[in-house]
C-alpha cells in the first residue's frame, strides 16, 4: 500500500509554499534523507528530503503549483519490502489536545498576611551592622548545612571587597569559601549548575553592576529551568551583593536593579533594609529551593539595628512590614529608601502629616496585601526608590492600584525615583539624581494638598 | 557563495584525514549495543524530522543525524554516577543516556507525558534520574553549568565526572574560557568534549575560528586535549575512555574534540546554501558511521544481514510507537501554565 508523502512544514511559521521542482520522478528509488522535491516558503527555497525508503509512485502535485498548504499529500511512496516497510505516514492524528485556549486565572495577587509578630515579645535584642548580620546569616546556615558554601571575588583571604564575609574562610575552609576569579558569567553559571546538581551556593558579586556580565545564568540558567524541565531540576542559589549607589562611583558602579530582577518569573528578590530583616531573610533565601536575588546596600553595611538574640531567626520572603504606622498617607519604600521615608515621616509629622511607611522588603513576591490594606485606610500612596522611574517599582504599584485599589484612591499614586539619568560623578549632581529626603517630604505634602 | 563552498570542501578534507591507530575491537554484544543505540537515534531523529514537517512538532528542532557516534562512543565510557549536559541539539544525548524515546518525542510534540510535561520542548529536556541535566538553548551555556557540576561532582566526593557536550560554534563563547579556567584551576572532574560538526549554524569553521584544531583550545590553561574521528564510534569509545580515566584520576579537566558531521541543516530551516550538495553527500557515503560500524560487524561476523533486517525492525518499532505514544498523549492540562514556575516551600 503507497504512502503518501505530505507536504512538510521547514520552519516554525510555515503553513503554506510552492512547490517549485521536483528532483525525483514517478518510478525513482528514493532512500532516506535524499532530496525529492524543492519548495519555496517566503524565506527561503528549501529541498524535501525522504524520510523513508521506497519508490517513488505517483506525483499528486505538479511542480510550479503555489499556495500548497501544510500536510496536503505531495506524492505517494511504494515501499520496496512490505515486511520491512515502515509504518505508513498517515495524516496526522487530531491530537488528543487542546481543551481550551483560554489561559486559566492567574494565582491570586492578593494573599491574606499573616499576623503574628516577627520578633517574639521579651526577646533580648542586640545592636549589629547590617554587615555582621549578613555575615552572621552565612555563619549559622552553613553551620546548619554542609551543602551550604560561598563563592566570589575576594570572599576568601581579601576576608570581602567589603568585609561582608569576615571571617568566613577561617571557620569553613577553602572547600566552602572559595575566591572566584573576576568573571562573573562563568562562575555564575559554575555556581548554578552545582546548584542543579543538588548544592546550595551563595553567590556574592562584588556589586550588581558586575552581575549584568552574569544575567543570562541568572535569568536562562536559573529561573526558567524550573519551568523548562516541567518542575523536575530546581535551583536552590542566592545571588547576593550591594546593589545601587554607594557614594562618587559614578555610573557604571551606582545602577539599582530592582526592576530588572523583579520582572522575572523564576526568581525572588529580596532587598531588605534594617539588620535583623537582612539576616532573618538572608537566612529564608539560603534555605528556599528557588534562585533568590538577594540585594544589599554598600551604605548600609556599617548601619547598626537590634537583632534579635535568637538561636534561628528566619522571617518569611513575601512580607512586607509596616515600619511606621500613620493615617494620612502610606510611603513604600525598599532598602536604603526605607531610612529617607522614615526621616522623612519624622518631618512630616512635625508638621501635622501622619504618614505610614511600609518597608518592602521583598519586591518578588510583592506584598500587595499588605500595601492595598494600608492605602485603603489612608487614600493616598508614595513610592520611593532610588532606582529610575521607567518601568520601576513604583510603576509596577500604581499600575497594581488601581487594580486592587482604585476606589479607596484620593489622588493619583506618586513616585519619587531616581532622575532618569546614568548617575553622574560630580557631588552636586548625584546627590540631586538620588532620592532625598526631602524630595519625599516635598512628594507627601503635595500629595495630602499642604504643599 | 562559490568561495565559501571551496572553503568548506577544504574543511572536509582535512576532517577526514585524522589519523588514528586501529581503535581496539569490543566485545560482540557491546557492538550490538553501539550499533543499536547509533540505529535508534538515526530512526528516531528521522521520525522527528517527520513529525515535524506534519506540524506535530513546532519551534526550532535540530536533529543529530550525522553525529550519532559521538554521543554513543562517549557514554560507553561513563558511568551511572557521572552526568551528561548539552546545548540544544540534544536528542542524541538523551538516547544515549537511556532516556525513554517516547517521552523524548512526547515532549518534542508539546505533550504532557514529556520529560518536561510539555514545557520545555526540544532544546530544554532534562533526566534528573540519569543525571542528564539538559538540553541549553544559549549557546556555550552549558559549558559554566557543566563545570558546576563537575564542582558538585568534587564537592560531595561522589567520584562521579560530568561529560559537557557543546559544539565548534559554542567554542568561540568567552563563557567557555572562563570556565575552562575555573575547572583547570580548581582541577574539576569535567570531560569537555566538542563536537566539531564544522558548521556553527551556517558559517563553516575557518571563517568563525581563528584556530579550528579546537582540541587545543584548553591549553592555555594546561587543559590537556585530543582530536578523535567523530564518525568512527570505536575511536570515540577508546579516546573516550582514556579521558575518562584521566578526568576521574583527579588531574583535572580534558578537551576530546570530535570531529563530526551533520547531515542535515542545522535545524529544519535550513536552506543549506553554504556547503555544497556533494560535501553531504561524501559523508553520507563514505564515512557514517552507521554503516562503518555495520561493515565491521558483517566482516568480522558478529551479525548477518538477516539479524541487522531484524535490529532495524525493532529500532523502527520503537520509533514508531514512539510516535504514536505523543501523538495519542494529551497536551498538558492549562493548570499547568501557572505551575513549576517556583519550588513551593
Amino acid at each position: 500500500m503507497p504512502t503518501p508523502i505530505l507536504m512538510p512544514a521547514l520552519s516554525p511559521t510555515m503553513t503554506e509554499g510552492n512547490l517549485a521542482r521536483w528532483l525525483k520522478k514517478v518510478g525513482d528509488r528514493i532512500k532516506p534523507g535524499e532530496p525529492i522535491a524543492e519548495i519555496e516558503t517566503d524565506k527561503a527555497t528549501m529541498e524535501v528530503e525522504a524520510v523513508e525508503e521506497g519508490v517513488l509512485a505517483e506525483i499528486l502535485v505538479a511542480e510550479g503549483t503555489e499556495g500548497v498548504k501544510v500536510n496536503t499529500p505531495i506524492a505517494l511512496l511504494r515501499g520496496e519490502d512490505e515486511a520491512a516497510a515502515p509504518a505508513p505516514a498517515t495524516a496526522p492524528r487530531p491530537a488528543a489536545p487542546t481543551p481550551s485556549t483560554a489561559a486559566p486565572a492567574a494565582p491570586q495577587v492578593l494573599r491574606p498576611v499573616a499576623h503574628e509578630p516577627e520578633i517574639p515579645a521579651g526577646v533580648q535584642m542586640r545592636k549589629l551592622t547590617v554587615r555582621e548580620a549578613l555575615r552572621d546569616a552565612m555563619a549559622e546556615e552553613m553551620r546548619r548545612d554542609p551543602d551550604v558554601f560561598l563563592m566570589g571575588e575576594e570572599v576568601g583571604q581579601y576576608q570581602g571587597a567589603y568585609k561582608v564575609s569576615q571571617g568566613l574562610l577561617d571557620e569553613f575552609g577553602p572547600e566552602r569559601v572559595i575566591d572566584t576569579p573576576i568573571t562573573e558569567y562563568g562562575f555564575t553559571g559554575l555556581g548554578v549548575g552545582a546548584a542543579m546538581a543538588g548544592l546550595k551556593p551563595i553567590v556574592e558579586f562584588m556589586t550588581w553592576n558586575f552581575a549584568m556580565q552574569a544575567i543570562d545564568h541568572i535569568i536562562n540558567s536559573a529561573a526558567k529551568t524550573l519551568y523548562m524541565s516541567g518542575g523536575q531540576m530546581g535551583c536552590p542559589i542566592v545571588f547576593r551583593g550591594p546593589n545601587g549607589a554607594a557614594a562618587r562611583v559614578a555610573a557604571q558602579h551606582s545602577q539599582e536593579y530592582s526592576s530588572w530582577y523583579a520582572h522575572c518569573p523564576g526568581l525572588k528578590v529580596v532587598a531588605p533594609w534594617s539588620a535583623a530583616d537582612a539576616k532573618g531573610l538572608l537566612k529564608a533565601a539560603i534555605r528556599d529551593p528557588n534562585p533568590v536575588v538577594f540585594l544589599e546596600n554598600e551604605v548600609l553595611y556599617g548601619q547598626s539595628f537590634e537583632v534579635p538574640v535568637l538561636d534561628d531567626f528566619v522571617l518569611p520572603i513575601g512580607r512586607a512590614k509596616i515600619v511606621r504606622p500613620g493615617r494620612d498617607l502610606t510611603i513604600t519604600a525598599f532598602s536604603i529608601m526605607v531610612g529617607r521615608a522614615l526621616q522623612a515621616a519624622e518631618q512630616l509629622a512635625a508638621a501635622g502629616i501622619e504618614a505610614e511607611v511600609i518597608d518592602l522588603r521583598t519586591l518578588r513576591p510583592l506584598d500587595v496585601e499588605t500595601v492595598v490594606a494600608s492605602v485603603k485606610r489612608t487614600n493616598r500612596l508614595l513610592s520611593v526608590e532610588e532606582g529610575w522611574p521607567v518601568c520601576g517599582i513604583g510603576a509596577e504599584l500604581a499600575a497594581l492600584m488601581m487594580e486592587h485599589a482604585f476606589d479607596w484612591l484620593d489622588a493619583p499614586v506618586v513616585r519619587v525615583t531616581g532622575k532618569d539619568v546614568p548617575m553622574p560623578y560630580a557631588a552636586n549632581l548625584e546627590r540631586m539624581a538620588v532620592p532625598q529626603v526631602e524630595d519625599v517630604v516635598a512628594a507627601a505634602r503635595a500629595l495630602v494638598g499642604r504643599a | 557563495m562559490a568561495s565559501t563552498a571551496r572553503a568548506t570542501k577544504e574543511a572536509r578534507k582535512v576532517a577526514v584525514e585524522v589519523v588514528e591507530p586501529t581503535p581496539a575491537i569490543p566485545s560482540a554484544e557491546e557492538l550490538l549495543k553501539l550499533y543499536r543505540e547509533m540505529l535508534l537515534i538515526r530512526r528516531f531523529e528521522e521520525k522527528a524530522g517527520q513529525l515535524y514537517g506534519m506540524g506535530l512538532i513546532g519551534g526550532f528542532c535540530h536533529l543529530y543525524i550525522g553525529q550519532e557516534a559521538v554521543a554513543v562512543g562517549i557514554q560507553h565510557a561513563l558511568t551511572e554516577k557521572d552526568s551528561v549536559i548539552t546545548g540544544y541539539r540534544d536528542h542524541g544525548h538523551m538516547l544515549a543516556c537511556g532516556m525513554d524515546p517516547r517521552r523524548v518525542m512526547a515532549e518534542l510534540t508539546g505533550r504532557v507525558t514529556g520529560y518536561s510535561k510539555g514545557k520545555g520542548g526540544s532544546m530544554h529536556m532534562f533526566a534528573k534520574e540519569v543525571r542528564f541535566y539538559g538540553g541549553h538553548g544559549i549557546v556555550g551555556a552549558q559549558v559554566p553549568l557543566g563545570t558546576g557540576i563537575a564542582f558538585a561532582h568534587k564537592y560531595k566526593k561522589d567520584g562521579g565526572i560530568c561529560a559537557t557536550y557543546f559544539g565548534d560554534g559554542a567554542a568561540n563563547q568567552g563563557q567557555v574560557y572562563e570556565a575552562f579556567n575555573m575547572a583547570a584551576l580548581w582541577k574539576l572532574p569535567v570531560l569537555y568534549v566538542i563536537e566539531n560538526n564544522r558548521y556553527a549554524m551556517g558559517t563553516a569553521a575557518e571563517r568563525h575560528a581563528s584556530t579550528t584544531s579546537l582540541f587545543q583550545r584548553g591549553l592555555a590553561f594546561a587543559i590537556p586535549g585530543t582530536q578523535v574521528d567523530g564518525m568512527d564510534v570505536l575511536a570515540v569509545r577508546e579516546k573516550a575512555l582514556e579521558a575518562v580515566r584521566y578526568v576521574r584520576e583527579g588531574n583535572g579537566p580534558f578537551v576530546l574534540e570530535a570531529l563530526t558531521y551533520r547531515y542535515r541543516g542545522h535545524s529544519m530551516s535550513d536552506p543549506g546554501k553554504y556547503r555544497t550538495k556533494e560535501e553531504v553527500q561524501e559523508m553520507r557515503e563514505r564515512h557514517d558511521p552507521i554503516d562503518r560500524l555495520k561493515n565491521l560487524m558483517l566482516e568480522r561476523g558478529v551479525a548477518d544481514e538477516e539479524r541487522f533486517k531484524q535490529i532495524d525492525k525493532e529500532i523502527r518499532d520503537i520509533c514508531n510507537e514512539a510516535a504514536r505514544f505523543a501523538q495519542d498523549s494529551p497536551e498538558p492540562d492549562p493548570s499547568e501554565l501557572w505551575t513549576d514556575v517556583l519550588v513551593e516551600s
